[in-house]
Formats: C-alpha cells, structure tokens, sequence
C-alpha cells in the first residue's frame, strides 16, 4: 500500500530539507538534530498508536492526559525505588489501563469515541491536578534519568525503541491476520462482523494498545529530567492527530500505513524548527501546521471525490 | 358520469442502469376513488409512486394533474400541487411535537414569522378529529405508535389539502384492529374528494378497500380493471406468468446426509418464530416469500447476527449454539447477504484481501498471513469463478456488480463451508453473470455443498431450487418440491 501520499510526503520533506541546506545549513547540526530527534520520538510513539485508533474508524483525544498520568506513575514508582524495568512495566500498565476504559466505553457501550475521549481527556486531566495539587515529581534517583544510562547513548536508545516499534508495528498491519481485522473494521465493520471478526474486540484491543504506547512515550519523554511534570502532554492529541491525518490515513477509517505516519510526524516535526531557523516568527508555527492539515484532508476528499460520483446519484436505486 | 381525473401518468419509461424498471405505464386516479397498484417484488410499483411524487424523473412520459401537464416534478412541485405520499415507514421528524409536524406541510416557510402555538394545536386536534383519532397533539412523535404515526401522516396530507395521497404498503406492519381504523381515514379521505393510490400485498385489502386495480409485471402494466370484476385467483394469476427460459435449471444430483438441521428455530424481536427444516447435501433450499415476511431474518439468525431465543440448530448431526458469526463460521455455515454493496465485500480491499477474509487461518501460520499461500488461492477462485479483474490486486469496488458478488462468494468458498446462504444471489446482476452464477451453484451443489438460497425471483426459485419454503409473517408456512411448484401456488402461499 505504498501510495502516491508517500511520494508526496518524501517530495515536501525533501523540499523542507533542501530550503534548510541553502538557507540555514545550522539546521545540520549534530546538536540540533538530535534535539529535534528527541523531542518527537515520543510524538512518534503515540502517533503508532492514535494510527491504530484512526485505523478502526474511531479517534483517542485523550492521549495528552494518559500521557501526563502516565509520567506521574513513572515518576511516583521509580520514587518508591522500583528498578527501572518495573517502572517502565507499571506506566506501560497503566496506561493500557486507561486506553482499555476509553476502548470499553466505545466498543461494548457503543458510545462514540469522541465524546467518550473528550470527556475522559478533560476528567483525567483534572483528576490529576487534583491528586498531585500541581506538584512535580521530584528528586528523581539517578537511575531513573536516561534509563539509568549515560546521556550520549539515551538518543540511540530512545530512537531504537521507536525504530523497533514502528518496524513492528508496520510489519504487523500487514504480515498479520489482526492487521487485517483492523482494516476490515474500519473500512466496513458491518462486513468485517459478517466476515466473523470481532469488531467490538478489535476496537477494544486498539484503544488499550493506543494507550499503552501513550504510556511508553511518556516514559520515553521523562527519562530526559530528574523531575516529572504534573502538566506534560497538553496539546499532544493535536500533534498526534494531525500527524496521522498528514500520513495519510483516512479520518473515517480503513485506510492508512505506519510508514505514513512516521513521515506525518517527521514533517510536522521539522517545519516548526525550521522556521525559526529561516528567521520566520515561531508564532506562524501553528497557523502553518493548520495549513498542511488542510491541504491534507483536501487532498483526501478529492481524490474520494473523484473515485465516486455524488451520492445523489447512488441514494437512488431501483427497486 | 365518471368522476374527474386527478391524476394522470401516461407512458411512463424508466430505466435504472440499463435496467428497465418501467415500460410504457399509465395509470390514471379519479377523485373519491382508492386505485390499488399490485404486482410481484421488483414489478415496478414502487419505482412508478417515486415517478409520481417526484422522487425520481421519468425517462419518458408525462405526467398530467388535474389535466395540466406536469413540465417538472420534484418533490416540492408535487406538495404544491396536492400529492401527499404515505411509507410503510412513517417520514415523520420523530423528536418533534405531532402539533409540529402537522403544522410543518401548512404554514408558510417563512424564518422569522411568529408561531401561534394555540392555533396550532387547535388545528392538529382538528385534523386528527378528522382522521378519525384523538392522538395529544403535544406528545413526541417518537412516543407514538406506528399506527398513530400513520394517522398523523394522513392528517398531516388533509392538512396540507393534499388531493391526492399515495400509500405504499401502510399495513405491512399494522394489526388487523388498526387496519380497521387505516381504512376509516381511508374512507374519510375520499369523502373529501380525494384519490389514493393504494399498494399493498395484501390481497384481501385491495379487495375490501379499492375501486380498481392496476396490475404490473416486469415493468409492464397488464391494464386496469375494477376490483369487482375480478377475483383472487385471477388476480393472482395476472401477477405471474412469465415464462422460465432465462434460468439456468439446477441439475438433478444425488442427495446425502442431511447437513443443516433447524427445529423450532425463533428469534423474536425480529419476528422468526418456529422455523422448521432440513437441508442435505447436494441440495439447493429455495427460500421464498415476499419482502418483509422474515426471508433475511432468518438467515441472519442462522448465521448467528442474530442469536435464536428458541429452538435448535443442528449441524452434521450435532447440536450446536451459534451466537455470532464467528460460531457460525467454525460450524461451516457462510453467508452472502443481499447487500453486496454494504455488507458483503470490502470495496476499498484487494480481490487477495476479500477473498482470504474469512478464513485468514487458512492462509497464516502462526498469525502470520502467508501472502503466498493467499494470492495462490484468490487466483485460483478468480479462475474457477471466471471473476473478470485487471489482476487479483485491484479493489472489490472497481470490478462490476456480478464479479463483486463472485468475489463474495469466493470468501465462503474459501470457508470450505458445509452449507452456503445465499440471500438474492443475482439481485442487481446482469444477464450473463446471472446465468453464470446459476451454474455455479449448480457446480457447488453437485460437489456436495448444501445450499439456501433467499430469493424474490420466480423463475430464479422455480429453476435453481429442489424444494420451495415458503415464509409469511415470520415462519415457513410450506415446503414444496420442484415438481409440484407453480408460481400460481407459491404467490397463493406467500400471500395467504
């Protein structure tokens, strides 16, 4: 499934990157790369998952909450002093957990998905203000940052997690009889059930998966500092959205690859940077994010579009 | 001297994708009169009322109303000029007041008039009086039964002064008792000087309430007669009749064991009750009735989209429980339901994709999709079904309608299925294909599947079946052999 979105994906990034090369070739530097690496692996981490959920037909909003949970636990239990393999285990967990409720409210109490996400993006967001009254986690032991690594090989773990995740995840949509339960349930769920598939599993099973890579990220994210933010992850579900959306895959569901996704995120990563780089106010980041948004769904809707005539045409059936 | 003539349709042609629907119909309305419009599924008569309310343009002909001619008709047009069509399911907006949707057809559009909520209802109450009803004109219409959701319609037609009211099978889902209160609204609708257009399959009805009858076959009307000149089996008669050369006929194969066991079968929410029957290998089940009378039900409940809440299934012998389509499919049942387009194929998957979908464990070791293995086995069913397709990589939905139901049906080849359900195995399909399909299962059957066959077409169930289930109101009311079926006698039995 190696589309024409992929061609254009390359041709913009290419672009981006050949405008940095002539007109501020600092962009390559060793340090700012691995800075910009950095501060989206975790990004990339959650988009694997959201593209799961988008996959299904549904949508998980709630990712920048279960993202900010997800490193209060991390935080709390390396405190405690579990090794750092119990703690990577128990934010994983957890966040499964709260993608497992968001999955059950959507598929076996049939509530839409962006309600359910709305409402448990905002109630977990408050409930962790609450529990925590804003406080940081802190005085983190040493072994918790950078996994207990040094700090020049935590990029090249960082990025492993994410390559090891994204191969697998790819491989898996497509090598995997599960992967095509997704798409089938996405494109048509009334014929994926008809074809035997549990269509309330499979929407139950995304959700929890989405919410366990959320909690991956998280750790991912924090093993950067000794200390742990009450408030981390507020706007991620837009970045991870429009990451997938940019990808390719299609808002409805059924249609989408991994490897659009990972070329979503890579593209909306660098145009912020670069900006700054080209002298242009970090303000216009976001009008522009918005603006390849756009083109994205046109895109979309147009070639959908042109595939098949209106529907005025198709709600009239002979009978 | 006759009444006037309300209504006028002249030579009305209408051909959906090269398939036509209507050849050459007129059909005429008289005021105070009830014109019942009757045939087969599929004759033509539902294609012929969207003609008249402007649901749908004609190819050809004309339409007169009051003896103007008619240049454009659309929905809006037809309101303005007096048409008011009644569903078998109400149009009604059901988390509105009956006050509000009565008040909809008459006041005017305009945005930011004011309301006269009193006037309103005084004017709902008026209209329902009329009707013959006293329903509150402040309850959601959601709250109402069907019934009373009807009456509101045909107050809501008097409402609107509608001279002429077409109704489309109002009674499929109604009692007898509320029959009788649909044919007082009747009877006061024509007091007024109304025309109603009146199609239902019930015979009996067309007797007791209409003037006279149209008849349409294949598209075609067969005339116009008063109800008091013909009778039942006449009827009955002209609604048939074709002859059954475009069917590829079912070869005689030898019969096994039986395979598909159903005892008391019921499902009651969706109306299926003490179903009864066995298939047996090699044998093709034909299952008719007309639409609504529990055909599709059924074999949803088979196939377990919707579990039986009584009786038993038995498969080769053995008790089963089939509660999802998953059951269904480890027990060697398959499905290919009458919505091809929605339900049957993924149109935006591959041939390889659809074909596989099923049965993925077949084709994966250890979960993982061996695309070899895959591919091998969607071109073999791509040749063995003569699925014409640029390659097995093309999607579901650029092939034609024919292939797209081949594909389906690969899907459940691929099953390696015991029994096979197919419900309207050619509806929509042309020519050619049909015949192909035809032999198909011919071919299937002689291989020893055993297959159900749902469908609405007379000569389709008369050549491919070698026996008949007849299904009314939610049951098999009889099961005849081939050699024994008419079409006379399997109309005779579906109506009642």
């Amino acid at each position: 499934m190696a589309d024409r979105r992929t061609g254009s994906l390359l041709a913009a990034l290419a672009a981006v990157c050949a405008l940095l090369a002539i007109a501020a070739p600092g962009f390559f530097s060793r340090e700012n790369l691995i800075d910009v690496l950095l501060g989206n692996v975790p990004v990339l981490i959650v988009a694997l998952g959201a593209t799961l959920v988008l996959l299904t037909g549904e949508i998980d909003i709630s990712v920048g909450s279960v993202f900010a949970i997800c490193g209060v636990v991390a935080g709390v239990t390396a405190l405690a002093g579990a090794p750092m393999a119990i703690t990577i285990v128990a934010t994983c967990a957890a966040g499964a957990l709260l993608g497992a409720l968001n999955g059950a409210l959507v598929a076996y109490a049939a509530l839409p998905s962006i309600v359910v996400t709305l409402a448990t993006m905002v109630a977990l967001r408050d409930g962790l203000r609450w529990a925590t009254q804003g406080a940081w986690v802190q005085d983190l032991p040493d072994s918790f940052q950078w996994f207990g690594l040094s700090q020049s090989s935590y990029p090249i773990v960082a990025c492993g997690i994410a390559a090891l995740l994204q191969a697998a995840l790819a491989y898996g949509l497509r090598h995997v009889a599960a992967g095509r339960a997704v798409y089938a349930t996405g494109s048509d769920p009334d014929a994926a059930r008809l074809a035997g598939f549990d269509v309330a599993g499979v929407k139950a099973a995304v959700f929890t998966i989405a919410g366990a890579l959320t909690g991956l990220a998280a750790i991912v994210n924090d093993v950067r500092f000794n200390q742990v933010p009450s408030n981390a992850g507020i706007g991620l579900e837009m970045k991870v959205i429009a990451a997938v959306v940019v990808g390719g895959t299609a808002i409805r569901g059924g249609r989408g690859t991994m490897t659009g996704t990972l070329l979503g995120v890579a593209l909306l990563a660098i145009v912020g940077p670069a900006l700054v780089f080209l002298g242009v106010s970090a303000y216009w980041e976001r009008a522009i994010q918005g603006a390849i948004i756009l083109a994205a769904v046109a895109l979309d809707a147009w070639r959908l579009r042109r595939r098949q005539p209106g529907l005025s045409r198709a709600a009239v059936q002979p009978s | 001297m006759p009444a006037p003539v309300l209504l006028q349709a002249d030579s009305i042609t209408k051909s959906y994708a090269g398939v036509r629907a209507l050849r050459g119909v007129s059909v005429d309305l008289r005021a105070g009169e009830v014109h019942a419009l009757v045939g087969e599924n599929g004759a033509g008569k539902s294609t012929l009322i969207k003609i008249m309310t402007g649901a749908v343009a004609p190819d050809a002909g004309t339409i007169e109303v009051a003896g103007q001619r008619v240049a454009h008709m659309d929905p809006h047009a037809a309101r303005a000029l007096g048409i008011a069509a009644i569903y078998q399911q109400p149009a009604l907006f059901p988390h509105l007041t009956v006050a509000e949707n009565i008040a909809l057809t008459f006041e005017s559009a305009r945005v930011w008039r004011r309301i006269d909520w009193a006037s309103r209802r005084r004017r709902a109450r008026d209209l329902l009086a009329s009707a013959g009803a006293s329903i509150d004109p402040d309850r959601d219409v959601e709250t109402l039964s069907m019934p009373e959701q009807q009456i509101v319609e045909i107050a809501r037609a008097m409402g609107a002064d509608a001279r002429i009211v077409i109704m489309d099978e109002p009674t499929a889902a109604l009692t007898d008792r509320e029959v009788e209160r649909l044919f007082g609204a009747i009877a006061r609708l024509r007091e007024r000087g109304a025309g109603v257009v009146y199609i239902s399959h019930r015979l009996e009805e067309v007797f007791a309430s209409a003037d006279r009858v149209t008849v349409l076959r294949d598209g075609e009307s067969l005339g116009t007669w008063p109800t008091a000149s013909l009778d039942r089996a006449r009827l009955i008669r002209l609604m048939v009749g074709r002859d059954l050369s475009t069917v590829f006929p079912k070869r005689d194969v030898a019969m096994g064991d039986v395979v598909l066991e159903v005892r008391g079968l019921s499902h009651r929410p969706s109306g299926v009750h003490d179903v009864t029957f066995g298939v047996r290998r090699g044998e093709i089940l034909g299952l008719g009735g007309l639409v609504g009378s529990g055909r599709t039900e059924l074999a949803e409940v088979l196939f377990g989209l919707r579990p039986a809440d009584g009786g038993g299934i038995r498969v080769n012998g053995s008790d089963v429980r089939i509660a999802s389509p998953a059951d269904a499919i480890a027990h060697g049942i398959g499905y290919v339901p009458e919505d091809r387009r929605h339900h049957g194929v993924v149109l935006e998957m591959s041939i390889v994709a659809n074909a596989s979908l099923a049965s993925l464990p077949a084709v994966a070791r250890a979960g993982m999709i061996d695309h070899r293995a895959e591919r091998s086995s969607a071109s073999r069913y791509v040749s063995d079904l003569r699925i014409k397709a640029e390659s097995v990589d093309a999607p579901v939905g650029s092939l034609s309608g024919g292939n797209q139901q081949k594909v389906a049906l690969a899907r459940w080849l691929a099953t390696r299925p015991a029994v096979l359900i197919l419900d309207e195995p050619t509806q929509g399909v042309d020519v050619g294909s049909k015949a192909e399909i035809h032999a198909l299962m011919g071919s299937l059957a002689a291989r020893g599947l055993a297959i159900v066959m749902i469908s609405s077409d007379m000569p389709e169930l008369l050549g491919m079946s070698d026996r008949i289930a007849v299904m009314r109101a939610g049951t098999i009311r009889s099961i005849v052999p081939r050699a024994e079926a008419t079409q006379d006698l399997l109309l005779e039995l579906a109506l009642g």
